[in-house]
């Protein structure tokens, strides 16, 4: 769950998985050296030859934007390698690099062993065709003869459960649907390395089980992976190294648990300015905080908990650009910036119909704020903080059946929980404690 | 990818195969293969096909008859209104062949234009060689045009034109033409994906050019000047050959028509710059549609 970030560290996460461990001496996969990639982004574009012949001699003007600098890296044989970075840091351009879809403008790649498709939201597929023939399409892409494509479609088609649907057009599917069937024809490509980009995100439950079962298998079988995703929990529980992309550069590489925690940090940098209140400086914020408090029983504003209050927190969240179906997160962190807990809330959701109570709420209540407006969100709970400082953060996602990673990580509140009888570790508990003495 | 791993199953490959690193050099006009490349254009003229008439062959009938049309009322406006093409030997018979020759150039061009970015789902995801796009519009035109000269033949017999050898010179002038449709055909994909008139500037061209290439009266009637002007244009000798060949023995051939052989150059000059600057165009282009689009 795009959200969830943490869950490797919540309380019945699931442990790391301990599989093939490759080590330094394993032959290397992939081979990235001083890969860079500039786009130029036209500012004012002559995109007719009308516009062209009625201004012949004005100059086409571009804007750069560097997407990677400088990207040197090696991914062995056999590696679970994760990539995490803001949004628009680059992850996304280097897999497509990987991937042949785009060229670098220097530097080198090479890659040991058959590709799989590139995945990521939004697949590569020919929307006007059947899924059976896309399936097809894709095979042949890979090398494979159509016979062989023909071959495989009914094991793609199974395991990505959509038999019923093989001969609807991929434009009548729903883009869980899509990433389900994307999904399915990489893993059935047999191909040794696998590109994955953000698909964690989307999908029901079910098929993020069943992409965690895959993922799991893919540790040992000896396939390389690199997976692109927000989702700390994935990257924490997977992978045996990280990559952290920051203003398309390498960040750091590394331990996934330590490149989480970097990634967690920088996005949470507090904005120098200060404006906006505790509101984070992040480019291309879809959602701000209007305002955030703590409040006592009585509604009154208060700075700091006691001990023995209830924590009620309320914001009010402004969208600035549509958001559909949005995903809040709340998540709390301690001055060592220790995640707490976390949970998430979805606005539009139907709580009557989320029978088996796991929150996920599967295919019910969509809805959209609009820009400018406002959601005022409130909650409330036992406090079991121990005495210090801590922090709220908010994450809002959007459209989460597409899948769009518009994540936002707001610092929302930071207040000091105080007058609690001291305890050791993070939280106070009230356990019934029962000894018997035998002998 | 390159040839060699794409078409590798994975299981048996050795250890040795697998671990050796190549040079990933991006996406490209051409590359992974001659053998994917041919699998990968059948299977896209073919789902193109499925695309434009699935469900219909009610619709892929009406697009055969189309030429078959425009040739009927061609036909009553020049021999019963115009009365020039009474004057000329098996008229009709010329005019279906050209109408029918030069509608598969001037459809698969049409077509391809837009070929790349009508693509744009599978381009911007997916790693091919690009060049299938602009070409699977080529085969796609010559299978229609296949299927039309069928027609055609029956109609030839039916008027009373006796088989003769000089009938397979049909190859070499279909080959021809095919020819300039792919370099003409890659021009202008390329070109749409930056310049989004390029369709209408195209329709607006290739209708000058029907005009252009004396597809409804025999390129003689032009007069002195204007005929050696036409014959820059690569259709005009192709479709003048194919008159001598397939309809008329007697008539003209391109070589007298343009007086002299090296009256044609210029028209070769003209046939190879499209082909070559097509493809010089559509392979600098390749490597940056996707990102383009
Ligand atoms: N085809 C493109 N044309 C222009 N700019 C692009 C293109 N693709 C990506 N970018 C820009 O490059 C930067 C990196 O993008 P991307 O790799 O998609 O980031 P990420 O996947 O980390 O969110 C962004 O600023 C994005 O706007
Ligand atoms: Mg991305």
């Amino acid at each position: 769950m795009p959200t969830d970030l943490t869950s490797a560290e919540l309380p019945g996460a699931p442990e790391r998985i301990s599989g093939h461990d490759p080590q330094a001496g394993d032959p290397v996969a992939i081979e990235i050296r001083d890969v860079s990639k500039t786009f130029r982004i036209p500012t004012d574009r002559i995109d007719t030859f009308k516009e062209r012949a009625v201004h012949p001699f004005r100059p086409n003007n571009y804007r750069t934007l560097k997407a990677l600098e400088s990207i040197s890296l090696d991914i062995r044989k056999g590696e679970f390698f994760g990539i995490v970075g803001r949004n628009g840091s680059g992850k996304s351009t280097l897999l497509k690099i990987l991937a042949s879809i785009y060229r670098a403008d220097s530097g080198t790649v090479r890659m040991a062993g058959r590709l799989a498709p590139f995945i990521e939201l939004g697949v590569g597929f020919d929307p006007d065709l059947a899924a059976r023939d896309n399936i097809i399409l894709n095979g042949v892409m890979m090398g494979l003869s159509q016979a062989e494509a023909k071959d495989r479609v009914d094991a793609v088609l199974e395991f990505a459960e959509l038999e019923e649907f093989a001969d609807l057009k991929l434009k009548n599917y729903s883009s869980g649907m899509a990433v389900r069937l994307a999904f399915s024809v990489m893993l059935q490509s047999e191909a040794d390395i696998l590109l994955i980009d953000e698909v964690l995100a989307v999908g029901d439950a079910s098929f993020q089980q069943k992409c965690a079962d895959v993922f799991h298998d893919m540790r040992d079988s000896g396939r390389t992976v690199v997976l692109v995703t927000h989702d700390m929990g994935a990257v924490q529980t997977y992978c045996n190294r990280a990559m952290l992309i920051h203003d398309a550069e390498v960040h750091m590489i590394g331990d996934p648990e330590e490149v989480g925690r970097e990634y967690l940090r920088l996005n949470f940098a507090r904005d120098p300015s200060g404006e906006g209140g505790d509101a984070l400086a992040v480019p291309g914020l879809h959602a701000r905080v209007v305002d955030a408090w703590l409040e006592d029983e009585g509604g009154v504003r208060i700075d700091n908990l006691e001990g023995d209050q209830k924590i009620r927190i309320k914001t009010v969240i402004e969208a600035r650009e549509r958001l559909d179906n949005p995903v809040l997160g709340f998540h709390l962190y301690n001055a060592d910036n220790l995640h707490i807990f976390g949970f998430n809330h979805k606005p539009f959701e139907d709580e009557d119909e989320d029978e088996d109570g796991d929150g996920d709420g599967d295919g019910d209540g969509e809805g959209s704020v609009a820009a400018g407006e406002r959601m005022e969100v409130s909650f409330e709970l036992d406090n079991h903080l121990t005495n210090g400082h801590y922090f709220l953060r908010c994450w809002v996602t959007r459209d989460r059946q597409a899948g769009d990673m518009a994540l936002q990580a707001i610092d929302l509140l930071d207040f000091v929980v105080f007058n609690v009888t001291p305890a050791p570790g993070v939280m106070t508990v009230e356990p019934e404690v029962d000894t018997r003495i035998e002998g | 990818m390159e040839a060699g791993t794409v078409t590798m199953p994975t299981a048996e490959v050795g250890q040795e195969e697998q671990s050796e690193l190549r040079e990933i050099t991006g996406p490209a006009a051409l590359g992974g293969g001659r053998k994917r490349f041919l699998e990968l254009l059948v299977l896209m003229s073919v789902t193109d096909f499925k695309k434009t008439y699935f469900g219909t062959m009610l619709g892929y009938l009406w697009s055969l008859l189309r030429p078959l049309m425009l040739f009927g009322v061609l036909l009553v406006v020049f021999t019963k209104i115009l009365r020039v093409g009474s004057t000329i030997p098996n008229y009709s018979m010329f005019l279906l062949i050209n109408i029918v020759l030069f509608g598969f150039f001037q459809e698969a061009t049409m077509n391809a234009t837009q070929s790349v970015v009508a693509r744009e789902g599978i381009v911007r995801k997916t790693q091919f060689p690009r060049l299938v796009i602009p070409f699977s519009a080529t085969a796609t035109g010559l299978f229609n045009l296949l299927v039309n000269l069928i027609a055609v033949f029956g109609f030839m017999l039916a008027s009373g034109l006796y088989p003769r050898l000089s009938w397979f010179m049909l190859i070499p002038v279909i080959l021809a033409l095919t020819a300039l449709t792919a370099g003409m055909s890659m021009l202008l994909s390329a070109l749409y994906v930056r310049r989004r008139d390029t369709l209408i500037i195209w329709s607006v061209l290739s209708m000058a050019l029907f005009y252009g290439s004396a597809v409804l009266i025999p390129v003689e009637f032009a007069g002195e000047t204007l005929q050696k002007i036409m014959f820059i244009n690569p259709i005009v000798p192709i479709l003048v050959q194919t008159r001598v060949w397939m309809i008329d023995p007697n008539a003209p051939t391109a070589v007298e028509l343009a007086g002299g052989w090296a009256h044609l150059i210029p028209a070769a000059v003209v046939f190879i710059a499209v082909c070559v600057l097509g493809w010089w165009y559509f392979n600098r282009e390749a490597p940056r549609v996707a990102e383009e689009l």
